[in-house]
């Protein structure tokens, strides 16, 4: 049986650039500034770096392919630098490869950086997905988009569990409501202003269900880690924060393929996050959790994340967000930095923000958004769609 | 005994009034408002005439095998390959094996009837698809604007259960040039509307009726209907004084419903027909372009044992307005849109890969796992199904005569399409199977999920610079409830 990455590897450094649309800045740019920051944090130097995992997921956007532009950016000095790339969980992978070689011993020190570039396509959204998977999905892949595809998951959970238009919408209006109050209170946010339910209700719509505040906004942004041994963390900062579980799962496609799935929620979220619970020792997640930054790339998105990480029951998740359980002052705070939903989501940089969040609160420096006493916090970063994705489910305590 | 052993029928979901287009090209030719009545179909921004005819075929298989067709013909003046197997392209879609003989029939208006003889001809020794249709385009403003209308038919000949027996054909051929499209015409070109009714419409077919009458040796009192197709309604009407008929005898023209639908005209006409005959009946059918053909069909017991005798009607019924003549231009390529920059990606297409999946793409077949028996899309070889993980077990299996339901589905503002917002869903397929597919004609508010569903052939995007169409399946309500 393996042992698993509890209190293998700590953070001992962060870094994370303001999200929001950077017209007059590149990659390079935000590389450095998210760079510069975490060795500051850490305490360490550029040559102290012994390995490095470069997330980023739109290649053809800016960055462009392998981990030279990493190098290039940051003129770390003939270093193994790997590019890594698995769609919005993109970031999390880069602080899983760099935990797993520092845990190996393969190296001492290692740095986990993720930057994205995306407003450089012309129109909004994501870019459009017609080669994701190859010229193959030009031929017979519907004409989607990121928020359709979630949109589904909204018409399959509102039918299932009898939830009229205006219940589930307004339902997902206040998470989304939750998230941009949390924004308001985090100065490197992207969108920093409070919206209200009905103003969220009445948006223009993007994909039924779905309206503008239902979505997250498409960010540029830079974030970096630099992780260490847990022995070794001490030496370098006296609150380091400690893995408890890192944790990857990839659906095989059988959601969509095979009549099994019910589609109204993300059975690999589900699945990652048992195998993260049993990594991190975690019996009763809705008690032990202290806060949690998850992958609410839309409304949607949030509310089966809570059911299917096992906080609130099936088809409960409505009762906990009219009491208010998951906001800032509630009993398990959830996108306290405001989220992809008003942080921002720059895609390869996303997993690495969620940290950054966990970080800071669990070293208690958040001020106005600070929650109190935090012991473990969670992140779950998601890439692909409900039905074929990739999940990050990942838990950090600040105690051995 | 040869005949008619089945038919199909396609009118494409959107209909327009014809005083929409009165209302936005009147104060240009005012002319047109004797012309305003009625509505006519019009074919979806992601139907071709390959398309309409493959829905047509498709409609078939209520009461034919696909394995017993040997031929398929299409007739069409409107195919969008010159140089490219039209009738190739529908024989993948229908899913026919692929030593069926196919052929294209083209050039002018009564090729939908000629390829109907030809087919007829060999009917003895095969059985025989001929897919006629049509989706013509009248210059803005103008009376064919006003006439033409998109749609199919299908009928398949053989001497196996024949509905409708052959008695006899006849046919003209004449360098009459009223309506014309050389090859670079987008649009019709029409001569003097007195001219084509006196010197050709009114000489030409009373001509090919009074040749195939004394060839058959029958007289008009013994003939039970008659189809020709329509210039105008008064014309139509006119032609029944011409031929000494009563008003009875003849065929519904169907220019106030779907409008001239060209090469497919006289065949939908035909199915009209053939779902109110009886048996015993002589129904005869004329076509009209550079010439006329004239078939003689008598009805047979057998039509009483077809699933489906209300197709035209169900076809009728089942329509969408649109009431918007700028959206009509635009579906028919006559409007410059800003799509914007994501609209205007449009990624590579690559005749290899087309080709190699070919199975997928143009038959929509997938595989059944010959372990567990559980059908998949796209074809897998290691089972899907995650308690049986059979490598390299899988069988062909066809999805799309397969009913769907409607799991799940959305309305797409923010992805390009040139009728938003894009619909679409997952689809599962009775027996098994799930996959997502574009969903078409019908609007948002008329979705429920579970909704029965069926599949139907489209073109999802014009490569332009490579000049490639790329086909795909999407679903859509079924037309009879």
């Amino acid at each position: 049986m393996s042992e698993g990455i509890k209190n293998k590897v700590a953070i001992i450094g962060m870094g994370c650039t303001r999200f929001g649309e950077h017209w007059d800045r590149s990659a390079e740019s935000l590389t450095v500034e998210a760079f510069e920051e975490a060795i500051s944090d850490a305490g360490i130097e550029k040559k102290d770096i012994d390995a490095a995992w470069f997330s980023s997921c739109f290649d053809e956007v800016n960055v462009g392919k392998s981990a030279i532009p990493l190098a290039g950016a940051l003129k770390l000095p003939f270093i193994p630098i790997t590019r890594v790339e698995n769609f919005c969980a993109s970031g999390t992978e880069a602080i899983r490869a760099a935990s797993y070689a520092v845990a190996s011993g393969a190296c001492d020190i290692a740095l986990a950086l993720g930057v994205e570039k995306l407003k450089d396509i012309g129109y909004g959204g994501l870019p459009d997905f017609s080669q994701l998977r190859g010229i193959y999905n030009r031929q017979v892949f519907p004409n989607v988009t990121a928020p359709g595809q979630f949109a589904m998951l909204a018409t399959k959970y509102f039918d299932r569990y009898g939830l009229s238009r205006d219940e589930g919408k307004r339902t997902l209006a206040k998470i989304s409501a939750k998230s941009h109050a949390n924004g308001a209170l985090t100065p490197k946010a992207h969108l920093r202003r409070k919206v209200d339910v009905e103003t969220i209700m009445n948006a223009p719509m993007i994909a039924w269900p779905l309206g503008l505040f239902d979505c997250c906004g498409v960010t540029e942004g830079a974030a970096a880690a630099i992780i260490v041994r847990a022995d070794d963390a001490k030496a370098f900062r006296p609150d380091p924060i400690y893995s408890k579980a890192l944790q990857i799962a990839v659906s095989p496609e059988e959601e969509y393929r095979y009549q099994k799935w019910d589609g109204t929620h993300v059975e690999t979220t589900y699945r990652c996050g048992v195998k993260a619970y049993e990594e991190a020792g975690v019996k009763n997640p809705r008690e032990e959790i202290s806060m949690m930054e998850v992958h609410d790339c839309f409304s949607i998105t949030e509310l089966v994340i809570y059911e299917d990480l096992q906080i609130s029951p099936r088809g409960k998740a409505k009762e906990d967000v009219d009491a208010g359980f998951y906001e800032l002052d509630g009993q398990l705070p959830c996108q306290s930095d405001g989220g992809l939903k008003s942080f921002g989501h720059p895609i390869g940089a996303s997993g690495i923000r969620m940290a950054y969040e966990v970080y800071k609160q669990l070293q208690g420096k958040c001020e106005e958004r600070q929650i109190k006493n935090p012991r473990l916090g969670l992140t779950q970063n998601l890439g692909g769609f409900p039905a074929n994705c990739v999940i990050g489910v990942t838990i950090w305590g600040n105690e051995l | 005994m040869k005949g008619i052993t089945a038919y199909g029928i396609y009118v494409p979901y959107y209909r327009m009034k014809r005083e929409v287009i009165l209302k936005a090209m009147g104060w240009f030719n005012p002319g047109i408002a004797g012309l305003a009545k009625g509505e006519k179909a019009v074919a979806n921004y992601d139907e071709d005439s390959i398309t309409l005819a493959v829905a047509a075929g498709m409609d078939c298989f209520t009461d034919i095998d696909r394995e017993n067709i040997r031929g398929l013909y299409l007739a069409s003046t409107t195919y969008p390959n010159k140089e490219r197997g039209n009738a190739s392209i529908a024989s993948g879609a229908l899913n026919l094996s692929s030593n069926v003989r196919t052929a294209d029939y083209s050039g002018c208006l009564k090729s939908g009837t000629t390829a109907l003889i030809s087919a007829l001809n060999e009917a003895n020794s095969q059985t025989t698809m001929v897919c006629a249709s049509d989706c013509r385009l009248g210059k803005a403003g103008g009376a064919q604007e006003q006439l033409l209308g998109d749609g199919a038919a299908a009928v398949v000949v053989g001497n196996d259960g024949v509905i409708a027996s052959l008695i006899g054909h006849y046919s003209l051929s004449y360098d009459f040039a009223d309506n014309r499209r050389s090859d670079s015409d987008k649009f019709i070109r029409s001569w003097e509307e007195r001219w084509v009714r006196e010197a050709g419409y009114f000489k030409m077919i009373p001509e090919a009726i009074e040749g195939l009458l004394s060839k058959c040796g029958l007289k008009m009192d013994e003939i039970d209907k008659v189809v020709y197709p329509p210039v105008a309604i008064r014309d139509h009407v006119a032609m029944t004084k011409t031929l000494g008929l009563e008003p009875d005898k003849v065929q519904a023209h169907l220019l106030d419903t779907v409008g001239n639908t060209g090469s497919a005209h006289p065949l939908i006409m035909l199915i009209g027909a053939l779902e109110e005959a009886r048996p015993g009946d002589r129904i005869m059918v004329v076509s009209y372009g550079s010439g006329c053909d004239a078939l003689l069909f008598q009805v047979t017991e057998e039509i009483e044992k077809l699933k489906s005798r209300t197709k035209l009607k169900d076809n009728l019924d089942y329509k969408g307005e649109l009431d918007n003549y700028t959206k009509y231009l635009s579906f028919k390529g006559m409007l410059e849109k800003e799509i914007g920059i994501r609209g205007e990606e449009v990624a590579p297409t690559s005749l290899s890969l087309a080709w190699r999946e070919r199975n997928a793409i143009l038959r929509l077949v997938g595989s059944r796992c010959k372990a567990c028996g559980t059908p998949q899309f796209p074809r897998e070889t290691v089972c899907i199904n995650p308690d049986c993980g059979a490598v390299d077990e899988m069988e062909d299996y066809s999805f799309s005569d397969k009913t769907g339901h409607l799991f799940t589905f959305t309305a797409d503002h923010l992805t390009f399409s040139e009728d938003p917002p894009a619909l679409y869903g997952i689809i599962d397929f009775e027996g098994g199977g799930r996959y997502w597919f574009d969903i078409t004609d019908c609007t948002l508010e008329s979705l429920e999920v579970g909704q029965p569903v069926q599949m139907t052939f489209r073109s999802r995007y014009l490569d332009e610079a490579r000049g490639l169409t790329g086909y795909f399946w999407k679903a859509m309500p079924f037309k009879s409830k």
